[in-house]
């Protein structure tokens, strides 16, 4: 019996469909079977951030309404084999899928895969409703921003009130030099505010746009920064233990320059 | 004791006070200025029963599980005889 797991964040913009996507790839590269829901219904994104806009056939509403059959609408990754994308729908009309109806297919899929990670539309309408429904435990991704931590914050609620167990952070686009100089908020300040278990920490990586051009994942570059920031994120998900990189550890001449500019 | 003039306005200390701010009425629903009522109507209620320390009185809202908690601390120098 696989786990059901949201990606949410309240805020647009902080990288649910990233994140959602660099772990989904991650547990399949650690072997699992992996089926990630775009449960942003009228507004698809999931297919392009994995370069499978083409291969899109049926989509979450032809499976709910029964046009097709689960294996049909299901999409198989072009690079990890045991990666599928369940696609959303682009219609207009959000209410086509209800709560119930997708809490049904979690239970169905779960038999299934190992995961299934649903990626939470932004807002708290509906997407919100039908992405928790099914979902065993909720990820909350955000950035250092007052609006994203404050979102977050409301988010973490929300998910308390489904019922679901406290959510594990995200922090996203974390840019270690302006922590240091003081014009980013550190992980402690967002750890303290929001007062949640820290799953990870992914640095802002011009990477992640260049991937998002090609539709190909960060994850795949285990050289990159924020490709090994997912990858630890994934053994965190599997229950190790892994330290986090070592973001905040400044050099010889930021030391130095911060000594002057205190003066 | 002497004090050094504390420089504490970088843009994350800023940023991070606005939070505290925003989130504390927004678990609440209530405005800044009637936490602020509610904290000197709590020192004239416990100041009749016993004598309290008010620089060190802390008024917090704690979520926690969906639940919302109003944690106050009073710390008691002494507590009044009849």
């Amino acid at each position: 019996m696989g786990e059901v797991i949201v990606v949410t964040s309240g805020k647009g913009g902080v990288g649910k469909t990233t994140t959602a996507s660099n772990m989904g790839a991650g547990l399949a590269e650690n072997g699992y079977i992996v089926c990630l829901i775009d449960a942003d219904i009228g507004l698809r994104n999931l297919d392009v951030v994995l370069g499978l806009e083409n291969r899109v056939v049926y989509d979450i509403t032809n499976v709910i309404s029964g046009k097709c059959k689960i294996n049909q609408a299901l999409v198989k990754d072009k690079f990890f084999k045991k990666l599928f994308l369940l696609p959303a729908a682009q219609i207009k009309d959000k209410m086509s899928v209800t709560p119930e109806e997708m809490c049904e297919l979690c239970n169905i899929l779960k038999e299934k895969f190992d995961f299934v990670i649903i990626d939470c539309p932004a807002g708290i309408e509906r997407g919100f409703k039908n992405a928790t429904a099914g979902a065993e435990n909720a990820i909350v991704v955000t950035t250092p921003e007052v609006a994203a931590v404050r979102d977050a914050d409301r988010i973490i609620g929300f998910v308390g009130a489904c019922g679901l167990p406290s959510p594990r952070l995200v922090i996203n686009r974390f840019r270690p030099k302006m922590v240091n100089a003081g014009d980013m908020m550190s992980i402690d300040d967002i750890l303290d505010i929001l007062s949640v278990d820290l799953l990870g920490i992914i640095p802002e990586d011009e990477l992640i746009i260049v991937g998002a051009n090609t539709g190909e994942l960060v994850i795949k570059d285990g050289n990159s920064l924020s490709g090994q920031a997912y990858k630890n994120v994934v053994q965190r998900l599997k229950g190790n233990e892994v330290p986090y990189l070592e973001l905040q550890k400044s050099n010889f001449f930021s030391k130095l320059s911060k000594v002057f500019s205190r003066q | 004791m002497f004090k050094f003039p504390c420089k504490n306005s970088t843009s994350s200390s800023v940023a991070k006070e606005r939070l505290r701010f925003v989130l504390l009425s927004d678990r609440t629903s209530i405005n800044p200025e009637l936490l602020y009522d509610l904290e000197n109507d709590f020192i004239k209620v416990i100041s009749k029963y016993m004598e309290i320390d008010e620089n060190l009185l802390e008024l917090n809202i704690n979520k926690d599980a969906g639940n919302v908690m109003l944690k106050a601390n009073l710390p008691v120098k002494r507590v009044k005889t009849y």
